[in-house]
């Protein structure tokens, strides 16, 4: 039985697509079977960050509709045969789809995959509450500003309102530089304030642009982000070992401290 | 509380913490700077019943307070009301 992660924030821009698409990607290396579900209806963007706009032919609300058949939405990703997309519709709204249905796909493939991961909209209205109704776990993304912290805060209290226990955070986009002049909060500071668990820092890193540039994650590669996102991939999976979290976040701090 | 403080001027990051934690409480609390305003004059109101109330050194705000069961805090009422002089034939 698969695993069904929600990645969201609250806030727009910092990095949720981005994060699901390295996500997915990473998992994929690690040789898991990933389906990535765009729920951004009216305004997608994964396909695009993962390089298979081209191969669109049918997308979320057509599988919801019964238009086709699950499997004929399912996007293979270029590089990883066990990595699917099933991509966000553009025509439609977010109110084509209705939270007991997307609980309905998500446990579906949850019957075939390894992890769903689910790109969840900016803000906390329908689209949220689609992409958390079947969620088991929330992966929070936020950068080290008030703005997205607050948010971070909110969208915490309403996971745990309804039901998404123990939301893990992301901080993204730290400058190492700015937090040693005390200019930028640190993840632990951030932790601090939202008083939740720590899965994982990305540093600000210009390969990011890149690789959206090009359409292909860098989960994984030689770049400062892409080693980052590895370790949350390899902290996803191995979740269940007590104590593994924090040895590689230490590990990973003490890497960003000496940069 | 911390090395940046023995320096005049705090931190941004500084800034920006000690700001978050105080719009998380009230936005947590669900309580609006409106509705803080209101609790405070009708607190002042009911104790003037009773005392002179010192209004330049009322304090009175909404914090956070750590609960006993697993580290969670919860929203607390902070109150620091100055009293002049006891008002003891009250009306």
């Amino acid at each position: 039985m698969g695993e069904v992660i929600v990645v969201t924030s609250g806030k727009g821009g910092v990095g949720k697509t981005t994060t699901t698409a390295n996500l997915g990607t990473g998992l994929a290396k690690l040789n898991k079977k990933v389906v990535l579900i765009d729920t951004d209806i009216g305004l997608r963007n994964l396909d695009v960050v993962m390089g298979l706009e081209n191969r669109i032919v049918y997308n979320l609300v057509d599988v919801i509709e019964e238009n086709c058949k699950l499997k004929q939405a399912l996007i293979k990703d270029k590089r990883y045969p066990t990595l699917f997309l099933l991509p966000a519709a553009q025509t439609k709204d977010k109110t084509s789809v209705t939270p007991e249905q997307m609980k309905g796909l998500t446990d579906e493939l949850k019957q075939e995959y390894d992890y769903i991961i689910l790109d969840c909209p900016a803000g906390i209205e329908q689209g949220f509450k689609n992409a958390i109704a079947g969620a088991d776990k929330a992966l929070v993304v936020t950068t080290p500003e008030v703005s997205a912290v607050r948010d971070a805060d909110r969208i915490i209290g309403l996971l745990e309102a309804n039901e998404v226990k123990d939301p893990q955070l992301i901080v993204n986009r730290l400058r190492p530089d700015m937090i040693k002049r005390g200019d930028m909060m640190s993840a632990d500071d951030v932790v601090d304030i939202l008083a939740v668990d720590l899965i994982g820092q990305i540093p600000d890193d210009e390969n990011i642009v890149v690789s959206t540039n090009n359409g292909e994650p860098l989960v994984g590669d030689n770049s400062q982000a892409g080693q980052a996102y590895m370790n949350i991939c390899r902290r996803v999976t191995g979740e269940n070992v007590p104590f593994l979290d924090l040895d590689v976040k230490k590990g990973l701090f003490g890497w960003l401290r000496r940069k | 509380m911390k090395i940046t403080d023995i320096f005049k001027k705090k931190s941004s990051s500084d800034v920006a913490k000690d700001r978050l934690k105080f719009v998380l409480v009230s936005d947590r609390a669900n309580c609006s700077p409106d509705l803080m305003k209101k609790i405070r004059s009708d607190i002042i109101e009911v104790l003037s019943k009773y005392a002179e109330i010192d209004m330049d050194g009322i304090d009175i705000s909404l914090t956070q307070m750590d609960t006993e069961e697993n580290g969670k805090t919860v929203p607390a009422l902070y109150a620091n009301i100055p009293i002049k002089n006891m008002n003891h034939n009250s009306k």
